[in-house]
Order: structure tokens, then sequence, then C-alpha cells
């Protein structure tokens, strides 16, 4: 918001300061586009600045300008630039209610396809798509699936790659597995070395982990299935929008669009195209 | 200036101090509440059913991208921050802040960003500190804050640690909080 013009006369420095705050988010933001070809202008700004912040005092810098100022000229701070923005902090069995619906609701329904592709976009380091496989293994249909996981920051992938977690979470995420359905023990799943959980290799076997930019990049298959929970509450609406154009492009004639527990087809052009199958868990499903 | 958004932080206690709060708002309220109250991250509908039921305005759980809209009072869901936007409410979820998500830290500071003095500020009963941050930062950009009278609150933590950073234009007992803010809705 501006109102620098307005208040000038009353030298209201918190007013003033909030304005070049906001003007060096614009610049470094178009800088990193410019330069990087990674565009974060559309994201939503009031969490994206929350993080800009924080990177300011992990550089130790002041000022955003100074920020940019490194950025540009240092790649090794970009990197961490893009960690920094780019990560979201997940679990296994996230929302464990949304697991289960996607059982009851949607595993009949991938049940009718010979081949099944889903596309996980913005995968993070990967705990929902192998939550989504030990789910497929379980209900007998992971053989016919492919899982192609996408996120925009590729230090993430190769993390998501490795499917090694830290031994401590093991008990919330046994706990998320069962609330979420599963039939087995969840220890099954894990070897445990050295504080580590490694994540049984088989799990990896259907899934393709490759980085692609849900802001600048195209669709790049027909999918059955499109996962995408708790990336586009980062975007601004023009950036949903987008994202929503892009996954109604991607997705085959009666696919499942599955969203975040907050998140909703509000801003996608194409609402009345789907009929919800889990409303509740934002699970969506493309009728035309 | 009438306000343009109130935005409330409760944690130990607060679902009583809320609905003590908003049963004593008049039913033509229009000023747009958004609120966060501490709660563990499974709670369910319940919170919204037992708020609701001290109101004539509507509660409802924010989603992302809802429309700051008058008459409706807006609950920050579990697990999730809220930040206020031009018009519209966003969420994320990163990491806590103040050992909480949702963070009444985070609340208070994205919508001291965008309505500035326009914004009222009211923090509650509760045992910790989260909130306080949030109120510098609201004052800081013009807003008023308002906390609960300690010797009335559950909890006194979190209204005294308010007023130990010197961030309370008011403070006040639950009942007088809603009068107050009744006389700007007319």
């Amino acid at each position: 918001m501006f109102y620098a013009k307005k208040t000038l006369n009353h030298i209201d420095m918190d007013v003033l300061t909030s304005n070049l705050e906001e003007i060096e988010i614009q610049l470094l933001l178009e800088g990193i586009y410019q330069y990087y070809g990674f565009d974060f202008r559309n994201y939503a700004r009031s969490s994206l600045k929350r993080r800009i912040r924080k990177i300011l005092t992990a550089e130790d810098l002041e000022h955003i300008s100074a920020l940019q100022d490194r950025i540009l000229h240092n790649p090794d701070c970009f990197k961490r630039f893009l960690l920094s923005v780019t990560v979201n902090v997940t679990s296994m069995f996230r929302d464990p209610s949304f697991f289960l619906a996607f059982r009851h609701k949607v595993v009949p329904l991938l049940r009718t396809y010979p081949y099944v592709r889903l596309w996980h976009a913005g995968c993070s380091e990967g705990q929902e798509v192998y939550s989504m496989a030990i789910l497929l293994q379980e209900e007998g249909l992971y053989d016919r699936c492919r899982i192609y996981a996408t996120d925009t920051n590729e230090l993430v992938l190769k993390h998501a790659k490795k499917a090694i977690y830290p031994l401590e979470l093991m008990q919330q995420y046994t706990q998320l597995y069962q609330q979420a359905g599963g039939k087995h023990s969840f220890s099954e799943y894990y070897t445990a070395a050295y504080g580590s959980a490694i994540l049984r290799s088989s799990l990896k076997d259907n899934i393709i982990f490759s980085q692609h930019n849900l802001a600048t990049d195209r669709s790049f298959n027909e999918f059955h299935v499109i996962v995408c929970r708790n990336v586009l509450i980062y975007f601004n609406p023009t950036l949903q929008k987008q994202v929503h154009q892009l996954f109604h492009d991607s997705l085959c004639m009666f696919g499942i669009l599955a969203l975040g527990k907050q998140e909703s087809l509000r801003l996608s052009p194409f609402q009345t195209e789907y009929e919800p199958i889990a409303k509740s868990e934002k699970i969506y499903r493309r009728l035309s | 200036m009438k306000p343009q958004l109130i935005v409330m932080g409760a944690s130990l206690g607060g679902l009583i101090a809320l609905s003590q709060l908003l049963q004593r708002l008049g039913p033509a309220f229009n000023i747009p509440i958004a609120i966060v109250q501490h709660r563990h991250r499974d709670s369910k509908d319940s919170v919204i059913d037992f708020l609701q039921r001290s109101t004539s305005l509507k509660v409802k759980e924010v989603e992302d991208q809802d429309k700051i809209t008058n008459g409706w009072v807006y609950l920050a869901p579990a697990n999730y921050h809220l930040l206020v936007e031009p018009g519209y409410f966003a969420l994320s979820v990163d990491e806590p802040v103040s050992f909480a998500r949702p963070s009444i830290d985070v609340l208070f500071e994205s919508a001291a960003e965008v309505y500035g003095p326009a914004t009222i500020g009211i923090i509650l009963t509760g045992a910790n500190h989260d909130g306080a941050t949030g109120a510098v930062a609201l004052k800081a950009r013009g807003g008023t804050v308002i906390v609960q009278d300690p010797a009335t609150a559950e909890s006194a933590v979190m209204p005294e640690a308010v007023l130990t950073r010197n961030a309370a234009d008011w403070i006040m007992p639950v009942p007088q909080i809603a009068e107050w803010l009744n006389r700007f809705s007319v």
C-alpha cells in the first residue's frame, strides 16, 4: 500500500520506511527474475516479506537493497535465498484425513485405469510424495502408477530423492500414518541408521523427480491426478489463476485435482468444470 | 478514522473471553474481525460452532483468498498462519512463530503493514508471549492496541507481555472492550 505522498508533510517515518521496503522488494524480485530467471514477483506479498526479512537477519544485513547486491553478485547467496523462500516444511501424511479420503474416494476411480500418471506439484522434500507411494502400494496400485514429483528448487529435490528423514520424526509420522488409514506397521517402510530413517527403496521405483517452476514453466504431460497442497497459498491471485490454468491444461477428462485443506477452486477460471468428490478435503474431479 | 480491521489474539482461556466479547457486539457490527486463537493442530470445527453460538455475526474459518468483509468474524485455521493482504486473507504453513501456528504476531504484523492506523489489535488472556511483538509492530504503524485487563484474564501472561513492551493504548476488561468497539460501528 502506498500512502507516502499524503503523509510526507507529517514525516511519518514508519509509513515511509514501509514504502521503501516495498520498493526494495520489488527491485529485488525484478533483479532476480531478470538475472536468474526465477519469478517471485507474483508470490503472496505478506508471507514472502516475512521470509525475506528472515534472510536479512540470517545474512546479517540491514537493508533489502544490500541483500539485492549480494544476491546478484554472489550465486551462493542466491542459492540460500532460493532455499529460504521455496522450502515448505511438511510431514509424511500431513492432514491424514486427506490421505484417508484419497484412499476411499480416489483409489476406486484409479483402479479403472490400466496406467495412472500422477503429478505432485511443489513436492518440497518429498514427504507427501512418499506418503502417496505408500498408500498406492498398500492399495496394490503402485505398479501401474508413475508419480512425477516436481519442485522449483533443485536442492530440495536432491533431498527428496534421498528419502532420508530424521529418525525422531518417525513417531509422529507413525501416528499420522495410522490416522491416514495405513494398513501395516509404519516401521516396515523405513530402516533406522545413524539417527536417520531411510525409506524403503521400492517406494522410489515409480517416482520421477524433476525441476519444474509453476510460475514460469508450462504443462509437460497429461495426468490422471494432480496433487498440489499448500503451495498456491504462497501465490497472489494472478499467479494462482495462472497455475489453475496450467492444472486444467494438464489434467485429463475426469482427472483428479487435490488442493490443500484451506485452498479452493475459487480463483480457477474453470471452477464450474470440476465437481467435489471429497469437499472438506478439497479433492475435485474434472468433468469436461 | 473508522477502523477497517480488528485483529484479536487469544490463547489459554481465550474461547470464553472471545465469546464474551463477541456476544456484546451489536448485531449490526460492521468492522471485520480476524482472530488467532491458539489451539491444537487437530482441533475441528467445534471452535467455530462455539463462537458462532455467541454472536449473530457470521463466523468462519479462513480459507486462502477469503475477502475481508464487514459482518464477518474470521478464525485462523489450525496449523496455518493467518496473514492479511490488501482486502483479503492469505495463509502460510511456515514454521511456528513465537512457538505458535497460527501465531498472533504474524497476524498483527501483516495487518499493521496493510491497514496501518485503520487497524485495532486486541490481546486477550493467554499463558505465553505471542502477540507482544505484533502489538509493538501495530503500534509503530499507527494502529490502536487494546489489552485485556490482566486482573480479569484467566491467564495474565499474554496481556502483561504487551504492557511490558509499552505497546498498549488501552487496558480494559472484556465487556468494556466490546462497548468501546461498538462506538465505531454506527
